[in-house]
């Protein structure tokens, strides 16, 4: 017998102990930060630290409410890293600046927005109804920072942030949610007709015109984000969900061939008519010389002096509150990889990767196990859009693939990746509990109208393994 | 703070940092256990070999309830459904519990449904019929655990 489920068993318990566990992480990280300026102890640290666990153990305490047979060891993956991230922008703070405190003001922000995904949505399978809202809703946050009213102008050489108040905000992190969420509605109806209809032009398939319109529509979206945004990380990102979710739809490898040949024509394209771009990878592949070293904008002093911190962490790394991380422009956020591979080591610096791995594996784990091809979908494309992320900045940063301006997911400091990413762990905890928990053969509740349409058939033939 | 404190709390927190991923790891592969034994709350194999007599307690069995529903044979083979208190629609239709790929099911081919302790198994007016140990059904049957239940090219058992 290859696959055989257990009786569900909502392993709260379990998931109580590792959130205890990961809290020590975190505040443990806080703790050190401060230790060897005799300010370890202060009314900040507790105040940080108090509020952080009270948020996680409220989260977890939804959970056994309202989704108990949620996956878990998420929760406290995410805590364990967010935890671990604020402690380091923390150190990080130069005095008389608080994005330490900002930083946790957005995680407290981001826990609530995700304990309200949980406690209204209830079945993810209701978001399969916002199929096509979805792709508006991507498109009008993707224009927002276009718009001459509300954007924030142009900030490190990119147009993504729109201004809210005293705040600024990025529209561009959220967009990846509702993206995802369109192309699961979009192909786990249309899964079909791109498989079947259509003509046969050498070994590939190419479906008809008319079912990969919406399809063609994101894509484009997703080369206008490039363009007009000059933001070359999301892009791929964008790019990258686009591939992925239409080869998990439809199993065929022709997908991600015509895909990776797009992204290097397309990066190949961009690198001689775009200046930013071409400077990201001269950046990249001459880093170490002198003229582009010093270059004003464009240069590769970020990545190299992130390199040598890195180089100085070695193997245990200095210890945190011990290295230099603040010598690196951007340590706190882009480059926020770097700051911990100095003061972790090498040793810590693979843990947090391997954390994000743990992340990922449970997500795809969320995407088997959910009967619905929309869940599946949806869990899948959201996990990777997660492990895309992080590949593009660990890469970036270790100089394996050009840095593109991408956060660092639960780590890196800014509240919009922040907000987006605590969503994310919100949708998968709710698709991890339909998928661990008892077959419910309750249908859907009903929405009017939806049945004509025929987009709220409640499951779609998937192919189990 | 002295030096020595600092060092042994710089190192204590890289292996803080691994005991949770080790830890988190461990509840997976519990999680990730095959898991009958494991749910049921019977000797694991590593009991089973230091004391021998826990592994004849499984063989005598009172009365068992059906807890899953396992496909042995079709396209569908190894897939398995646990059973809860609610009634199970097998077909080709979308709607149904268990997605038959098979093309000799019919779209609401059989429904199978608890009543007291047992499952009982009925044909929905498929074309091809339903197959309870290889009497065709015309009205709803128990299903005992181990019978097979043919639906087109399918198999399927209850197990518990």
């Amino acid at each position: 017998m290859s696959q055989l489920s257990t009786t569900p068993k909502p392993r709260r318990n379990v998931e109580l102990a590792l959130l205890l566990l990961a809290l020590a992480v975190g505040i443990g990280a806080n703790m050190l930060v401060g230790v060897d300026q005799e300010k370890a102890f202060d009314s900040d640290f507790w105040f940080q630290s108090g509020l952080l666990a009270v948020a996680a153990l409220v989260f977890h305490g939804v959970l056994r409410f309202r989704a108990k047979y949620a996956d878990p060891v998420i929760l406290p993956l995410v805590v364990a890293l967010n935890g671990v991230g604020l402690a380091m922008i923390h150190r990080l703070d130069p005095p008389g600046d608080d994005t330490g405190n900002n930083q946790l003001r957005w995680t407290l922000i981001a826990m609530a927005v995700a304990i309200a995904v949980i406690w209204f949505l209830k079945d993810h399978r209701i978001l399969r109804r916002f199929t096509f809202i979805s792709l508006a809703a991507s498109a009008l946050l993707l224009v927002l920072p276009l718009i001459p009213g509300i954007s924030a102008g142009e900030i490190l050489g990119a147009r993504v942030w729109i201004r809210l108040g005293p705040m600024t905000f990025q529209p561009g992190e959220v967009a990846k949610i509702t993206l995802a969420i369109f192309f699961a509605g979009y192909l786990s109806s249309n899964r079909d007709l791109i498989l079947l209809a259509g003509r046969k032009i050498g070994p590939l398939q190419f479906p008809r015109f008319k079912d990969m319109g919406p399809m063609i529509t994101a894509w484009l979206v997703s080369i206008g984000v490039l363009i007009f945004q000059r933001d070359l990380g999301s892009s791929v990102l964008f790019f990258g969900l686009f591939i992925v979710m239409i080869y998990v739809a439809t199993s065929r490898i022709s997908w991600v061939v015509i895909g990776l040949a797009l992204i290097l024509g397309g990066g190949f394209a961009a690198s001689r008519v775009f200046s930013h771009v071409e400077l990201r990878i001269d950046g990249w592949l001459n880093a170490f010389t002198e003229e582009v070293y010093g270059r004003a904008p464009g240069g590769s002093h970020q990545i190299v002096q992130g390199l040598f911190g890195m180089a100085n962490g070695g193997l245990v790394g200095t210890g945190l509150g011990q290295g230099r991380p603040d010598l690196v422009p951007f340590a706190n956020s882009d480059m926020i990889i770097a700051s911990l591979g100095e003061e972790l080591g090498l040793i810590g610096l693979f843990a947090i990767v391997l954390m994000y791995l743990l992340l990922f594996t449970r997500g795809f784990r969320a995407a088997l196990g959910t009967r619905d091809a929309f869940g599946k979908l949806l869990a899948c494309g959201l996990s990777f859009a997660v492990a895309l992320q992080c590949f593009v900045v660990i890469g970036g940063v270790t100089r394996l693939i050009p840095l593109t301006g991408l956060t660092t997911p639960f780590l890196a400091a800014g509240g919009s990746s922040l907000l987006a990413n605590w969503i994310i762990v919100g949708l998968l905890l709710m698709i991890s509990h339909t998928a661990r928990g008892p077959v419910d053969t309750t249908p859907l509740p009903a929405a009017k109208g939806a049945e004509s349409t025929g987009i709220d058939t409640p499951t779609e033939a998937v192919k189990h393994l | 703070m002295s030096e020595l404190t600092i060092t042994a709390l710089r190192f204590g927190f890289l292996l803080l940092l691994w005991v949770l991923i080790f830890s988190i790891v461990s509840a997976m592969r519990r999680d990730l256990m095959v898991g009958r034994k494991a749910a049921a709350g019977a000797p694991t194999a590593r009991q089973v070999r230091r004391n021998p007599e826990l592994a004849e307690e499984p063989q005598q069995p009172v009365k068992q309830q059906a807890r899953q529903l396992v496909v042995i044979e079709g396209p569908l083979k190894g897939r398995t459904l646990p059973l809860a208190a609610s009634p199970i629609l097998l077909g080709r239709a979308q709607e149904a519990t268990l997605v038959l790929e098979d093309d000799y099911a019919s779209g609401r081919h059989a429904r199978l449904f608890p009543q007291g302790t047992r499952w009982f198994i009925e044909d929905l007016g498929s074309t091809n019929g339903t197959y309870l140990a290889d009497q065709q059904l015309t009205r709803a049957l128990p299903v005992e655990l181990g019978v097979p239940v043919r639906i087109g090219k399918t198999v399927i058992e209850l197990r518990p």
